[in-house]
């Protein structure tokens, strides 16, 4: 469905997008993800033509977007992360607009219109402004008027921006719908929650490159370890976490916010060993626990920092 | 088809969907536009103007000075009221009076000397305000007139004239400079003015003629305004409501291209890009929404001032919708050079501001070019609203034909344009 190969973009200086290259079949779902600024906005721009790659090629069913009205963007529907409605208007004169703008009208537009806010769970507001509408039911309207024309593929440009967690588990309701309709979905997020529960490749970006490509299954396959103990210190300033490393059963080793993440491939083999060097080394801590390893740690794992403070 | 008429009538019902700014939007320039119709002449180009108010102080308490004050307090261009030299000076510079006329002492018998023998002239002070360079221009006239008409008047007619006369005939009987022939010319003279002068003393007395009125200025004005044709009068509110019309719509023309700016900072922006749609699609149809908004505005301005001040489009009516149209694609065009150039919606606001204002200044939207000096006129014409100006007057009170359209037309047409292709040239395409 979608082949993304090298794609580069740079402004001015920055590279905002570098030698990125990924896949997508159809049905499947793919996450990019990546913290904020990483690049996943220009790679999703790119693919909707709105932004042009200053090197490498975007095909949708192996064809390239070629003009401003190439029949492939038919193909497309895109969620911008910012909301792209007009407040001013009704959610059906909204997509009424919307539709018309892919030359549906009349019997076929309201059709396709009443599908898309039934499945949103808009209906019965239909008539309401939008300004009068809920974050979250903004974004659950935002994505409806990108399925009007009935798109194979869909960009999801983080969706769930600023919606409370039951807006945001609507959206994934919705998407799992769409999904099982058999749509493409290409999703960025610097979430790695929504990632791991939607997505069935993940596209993990950093400073525009891709440093990894595979199911949640082959990312985690990727680690040192398989397990991770968090241990809570009661004083981490001037902790040093490089001497830890020097430990046999270390594999891997994070401070943050007082919170010591240790990774070792056996719990019950590694703990004692840990908790020994650090009662040994005058570090003392006041809870332990263990956790199994995520994207956040994959990306960790990868970059050395975390997902979310990452810049 | 469908993409590109759904655009238009989106752009339409977001500007009508927002009935508080449209309303604001048409009733500030029908207030404006009456305002200044009503200053520039009103309907009928008569509407009453305020008199200039000027102070007259007599030292002189003669006849001669009581009469100048007396014509003076005639004219109806001024009011006139007496004042003392202090007092004067303070009210002119304060604002309260335009100018103070100061008739000295012996200023009635100087002049009639002055009148008669060349003698020295006596000078008449006059305090003025010099912020009011023109209207001092209109009191010095009047004044002449008046001064002429009162010494005049006294001299033949009255008492002092001829005391005065007497005083003259000693006077050139005893100069022993004047030559003969000269001495004998100004005896017969004046004795001439002495005889007329009894004689109209006796008739006075017995009720028989009426005094002589002096010398007055020996001709009269006829007006006559030059409109569209005989018995049409100027109408002054013709001019303001084209003014204001050309001024709120390269306002709306300014929103248009701050709204677009905007717009391009937008998800929205990013969904339309998104669909398949042409960029002549998305730019033609802000310019067909823009100049309807355009034709909108001035058809109810016009509507309003042909119903309330009788404003008709007394030329070319196919010339007045030429012009109209032009104008309304030169200002859309005029919008999308503004997205086009502009870098951040504040910095863009407040440089098209000042286009728009001096655009506006200069095309004559607020006061007729005629007050303008002549290189200033000569310069707009490469001001769009000058030519916009001149079509509207055109095609309403002057009431030209269609021929007279078509400059203003062209014109306008070259800079929408101009406008469109620089628009077009530095559009930024791609998201920000």
């Amino acid at each position: 469905m979608l082949e993304v190969n090298g794609l580069t973009k740079s402004y001015g200086k920055l590279m905002a997008v570098s030698g990125v290259s990924f896949r997508a079949d159809y049905g499947e779902t793919i996450g990019l993800l990546g913290p904020n600024g990483a690049g996943k906005t220009t790679t999703v721009s790119i693919i909707a033509g709105l932004v042009s790659a200053d090197s490498g090629e975007v095909l949708i069913e192996g064809k390239q977007v070629k003009s401003d009205t190439d029949p492939v963007k038919l193909k497309i529907g895109l969620v911008p992360q910012d909301m792209a409605l007009y407040d001013q208007l009704t959610a059906r004169d909204n997509l009424i607009f919307f539709a018309a703008l892919y030359s549906l009208a009349g019997a076929k537009a309201k059709q396709a219109i009443d599908d898309a806010l039934t499945l949103v769970g808009l209906l019965d507001r239909a008539g309401d402004k939008v300004g009068t509408f809920s974050g979250g039911m903004k974004r659950r309207l935002n994505l409806a008027a990108a399925l009007l024309h009935d798109p194979q593929m869909l960009l999801l440009d983080e969706p769930t921006v600023g919606v409370d967690p039951q807006s945001r588990n609507a959206i994934f309701e919705n998407l799992e719908t769409l999904k099982k309709r058999g749509k493409t979905l290409i999703y960025t997020t610097h979430y790695m929650e929504e990632a791991e529960r939607l997505c069935d490749r993940i596209v993990i970006i950093d400073h525009g490159k891709v440093i990894a490509n595979d199911t949640l299954q082959g990312l985690h396959k990727l680690l040192p370890v398989t397990n991770v103990m968090a241990i809570e210190l009661d004083q981490a300033d001037g902790f040093k976490v490089e001497q830890m490393l020097v430990l046999p059963e270390v594999k891997s080793a994070a401070l943050e916010q007082g919170t010591l993440r240790v990774g070792v491939h056996d719990l019950s083999r590694g703990a004692p060993g840990v908790l020994r060097w650090l009662a040994e080394n005058g570090h003392s801590y006041h809870h332990v626990s263990s956790e199994q390893p995520n994207l956040e740690t994959v990306f960790l794992t990868l970059t050395g920092r975390s997902l979310r403070d990452s810049k | 088809m469908i993409p590109f008429l759904a655009l238009v009538r989106k752009d339409l019902r977001l500007f009508f969907n927002d009935r508080k700014a449209v309303v604001v939007g048409l009733v500030v320039p029908i207030l404006l536009a009456s305002f200044f119709g009503y200053l520039f002449g009103g309907q009928g180009g008569n509407a009453e103007t305020s008199k200039v108010p000027v102070l007259v102080i007599d030292q002189d308490g003669s006849d001669t000075s009581r009469s100048l004050i007396a014509q003076l307090t005639d004219d109806k261009n001024l009011e006139v009221k007496p004042s003392t030299l202090d007092a004067a000076r303070v009210d002119v510079r304060k604002g309260k009076a335009t100018a103070a006329i100061v008739i000295p002492k012996d200023f009635g018998k100087d002049a009639g000397h002055a009148l008669f023998t060349g003698a020295a002239k006596p000078e008449l002070g006059v305090l003025y305000d010099p912020s009011h360079n023109v209207e001092l221009g209109m009191v010095k006239g009047i004044l002449t007139g008046a001064v002429m008409q009162a010494v005049s008047k006294e001299m033949f007619t009255g008492r002092s004239g001829r005391e005065i006369v007497d005083e003259s005939i000693t006077r050139v009987e005893n100069d022993a400079r004047l030559p003969a022939d000269d001495r004998k010319a100004l005896r017969d003279l004046l004795g001439s003015v002495k005889a007329w002068n009894q004689e109209q003393g006796r008739e006075s007395a017995s009720g028989q003629t009426e005094l002589s009125g002096g010398l007055t200025v020996p001709f009269q004005t006829r007006e006559e305004a030059i409109t569209s044709g005989q018995d049409v009068k100027y109408n002054g509110y013709a001019h303001s409501f084209g003014g204001m019309a050309v001024q709120f719509i390269l306002f709306m023309g300014l929103d248009v291209g701050i709204a677009l700016l905007m717009l391009r900072q937008s998800g929205l922006w990013q969904r339309l890009r998104a669909a398949p749609l042409s960029r002549t699609m998305l730019l033609g149809s802000r310019t067909v929404s823009a100049s309807l908004v355009a034709g909108f505005i001035l058809l109810v301005l016009f509507s309003f001032a042909r119903v309330v001040f009788g404003v008709r489009i007394l030329g070319s009516f196919a010339g007045f919708v030429g012009v109209c149209a032009a104008f309304s694609l030169m200002t859309a065009a005029f919008g999308l050079m503004v997205a086009a150039l502009g870098e951040t919606v504040e910095a863009t606001r407040g440089y098209s501001i000042m286009a728009t204002l001096v655009m506006v200044m200069l095309g004559g939207a607020w006061v007729p070019t005629f007050v303008f000096p002549a290189w200033l006129k000569r310069l707009t014409v490469v001001v769009p609203t000058r030519w916009a100006m001149d079509g509207l007057d055109g095609m309403t009170w002057r009431g030209l034909g269609f021929s007279s359209a078509i400059a203003p037309i062209a014109v306008l047409m070259f800079f929408t344009l101009l406008f469109g292709v620089i628009a077009v040239m530095r559009f930024r395409w791609g998201t920000d």
